[in-house]
């Protein structure tokens, strides 16, 4: 297999607080997994003055404090963190279990990937609810998550008109990647499904159920199960 | 304790902190004031501990009936302050009463102004922050812009004996011209002749300009031919100045999380507060400094900032 990590990262000066540090450019799995490993390093061993470690696909953007640390500083602290990473205990990532009503008003565009990908809904459902995704990514909205591991038969270009509002919990399809709409926003994704389960709670003191790095994997529901669930929630 | 109703909202009221930190990472945006300067300036002038909720005010002020006594002070962009139809100063601490009308008017320079009240504007921290994210609807007042007959509460503070104002000398003065310090990169490697366009141009604040980001506009900026003009998205700092394929920067704000276009430099942060002041119509040239220059003058900012309230906030026998 060939080896997309960069041999040495590549720094990226993002103004006098930000430093991007980057494994690759490309998306991918290892490049992913090794971004996970040092976000995991620099919170267990924060090199003086830095503030936050924000993972990203393929890179760690580093919040730092100017008055505490500098460029050189940094460096010479994150490469040296990396030379001791098969040292460190870094513990497996959790994988996280979505519950998904597939299909009726939950993914109103259920049937378009089907017709796309010359399957049938059923089919999307399998597919979807059969793999395991890794957590590239989250941004764009509180606690959205850009999931890799798409199979390609269910890959769909995003809607042409993206919607005025998708609904809280929407699941969705863009290109290769999946995603979850934790709140509801205006979006473009192809939506299959919908979860009750709440992915974002601000006044919880962990307000998420999942942070980047982790795995997810989507359990297809019933309708009454959704119903049954969301109010649950709503208690 | 409840200390205003508001009469009119204005045009876009918010309240704000210094921002929500630690949390990018879950893609909440730090939020927060745009102008670190007026707001800390603000809370010194009522005595305020340093991080207290203040309503950051924008271009069109409030209208607001006082409903407990305290002190206020306003500052930030010039706005034409009346108590009870009389004009007021702004950079100064004002006593306020029960019945007094406090009305903040049309921006004459500047964009953005910062109320403040002794105790801080009172609503519940969201993830350790009482700043609005209007876009994720949490924090602030309700997660949004304040409306009319909203009632705005503050917290416990000691009301000042001598009232208090800011050296005329450091007030800083809003010009149309805006020179705003910016350090190349994260992917300044994508241009080339792009770089100079940058920095040697004039570029014109748009009317798309708000909390998230200031499009401008000006002679197109080129990605060097051989580069993709987009890039896998990834998190933006505040100030991160932003090149999309129509080659016309965006200087993205706190209330940005991800994007997925280059960024050809990044406003430096003692320098995000002359943007928040910046109106459409503004004409703005980047000047480029290095890494190092820029972390000499957030230092010296800081010092700044440390020694001011020592010696530039006058007290008023």
């Amino acid at each position: 297999m060939q080896n997309v990590l960069f041999k040495k990262p590549l720094f990226r000066i993002a103004g006098d607080r930000g430093l991007l540090v980057e494994y690759g450019d490309v998306i991918d799995p290892d490049i992913n997994n090794k971004v996970r490993s040092m976000a995991i390093v620099m919170e267990k061993e924060t090199p003086e003055g830095v503030l936050e470690t924000i993972p990203t696909y393929r890179s760690l953007l580093i919040i730092y404090n100017p008055a505490i640390t500098n460029l050189a500083r940094l460096k010479k602290e994150i490469l040296a963190l990396e030379e001791r990473l098969s040292e460190i205990k870094i513990a497996p990532p959790d994988t996280v279990e979505i519950p998904v009503c597939y299909g009726q008003e939950f993914g109103p565009d259920i049937e378009f990937v089907a017709e796309h990908n010359s399957i049938t809904a059923d089919d999307v459902i399998r597919i979807h609810s059969g793999a395991e995704y890794q957590i590239y990514m989250i941004g764009f909205t509180p606690g959205f998550p850009f999931l890799g591991g798409l199979q390609e038969s269910l890959h769909t270009p995003r809607l042409e008109t993206p919607r005025f509002i998708v609904p809280e919990g929407s699941v969705g399809i863009a290109n290769n990647q999946t995603g979850i709409y934790p709140v509801a926003s205006p979006g473009g994704w192809q939506l299959i499904g919908r979860t009750p389960i709440r992915l974002f709670s601000p006044e919880r003191s962990n307000p998420f159920i999942y942070k980047a790095g982790d795995r997810i994997r989507f359990k297809p529901i019933s309708e009454e199960d959704y119903t049954r669930l969301a109010g649950e929630v709503e208690k | 304790m409840d200390v205003f109703s508001v009469l009119t909202p204005g045009a876009y009221t918010t309240v704000q902190d210094e921002g929500r930190f630690g949390y990018q990472q879950m893609g909440i945006p730090v939020s927060g004031v745009l102008d670190s300067f007026a707001f800390r300036v603000a809370n010194m002038l009522v005595e305020n501990p340093v991080n207290c909720a203040v309503l950051e005010i924008t271009v069109m002020g409030p209208r607001l009936e006082v409903l407990s006594e305290a002190d206020i002070s306003i500052t930030g962009a010039e706005m034409g302050i009346t108590l009870n139809d009389q004009p007021v100063q702004g950079w100064r601490s004002i006593k306020v009463k029960p019945g007094d009308i406090l009305g903040i008017n049309q921006v004459k320079s500047g964009c953005r102004a910062y109320l403040a009240v002794t105790g801080g504007i009172d609503v519940s921290e969201v993830m350790g922050s009482r700043s609005t994210y209007v876009g994720g609807k949490i924090g602030g007042y309700y997660g949004r812009s304040l409306k009319q007959g909203d009632i705005i509460k503050r917290g416990k503070g000691l009301k000042l004996k001598p009232a208090r104002h800011l050296s005329p000398a450091v007030i800083p003065k809003y010009s149309s011209n805006i020179v705003i310090h910016a350090v190349p990169g994260p992917q300044d490697d994508f241009f080339d002749e792009g770089l100079k366009t940058m920095f040697e141009s004039e570029f014109m604040v748009s009317a798309k300009a708000d909390r998230m980001g200031y499009r401008l506009q000006g002679p197109v900026i080129k990605h060097r031919e051989e580069v993709p003009k987009s890039i896998i998205s990834e998190p933006s700092v505040p100030g991160g100045i932003q090149v999309p394929a129509d080659g016309q920067p965006i200087i993205l704000l706190v209330e940005q999380t991800v994007g997925g276009y280059t960024k050809i430099a990044t406003v430096i942060s003692t320098d995000i507060c002359k943007v928040a002041q910046a109106t459409p119509g503004d004409l703005i040239r980047f000047e480029q400094i290095t890494l190092e220059t820029a972390h000499t003058l957030y230092r010296d900012r800081q010092k700044f900032m440390q020694e001011l309230e020592e010696k530039h906030i006058i007290r008023i026998s």
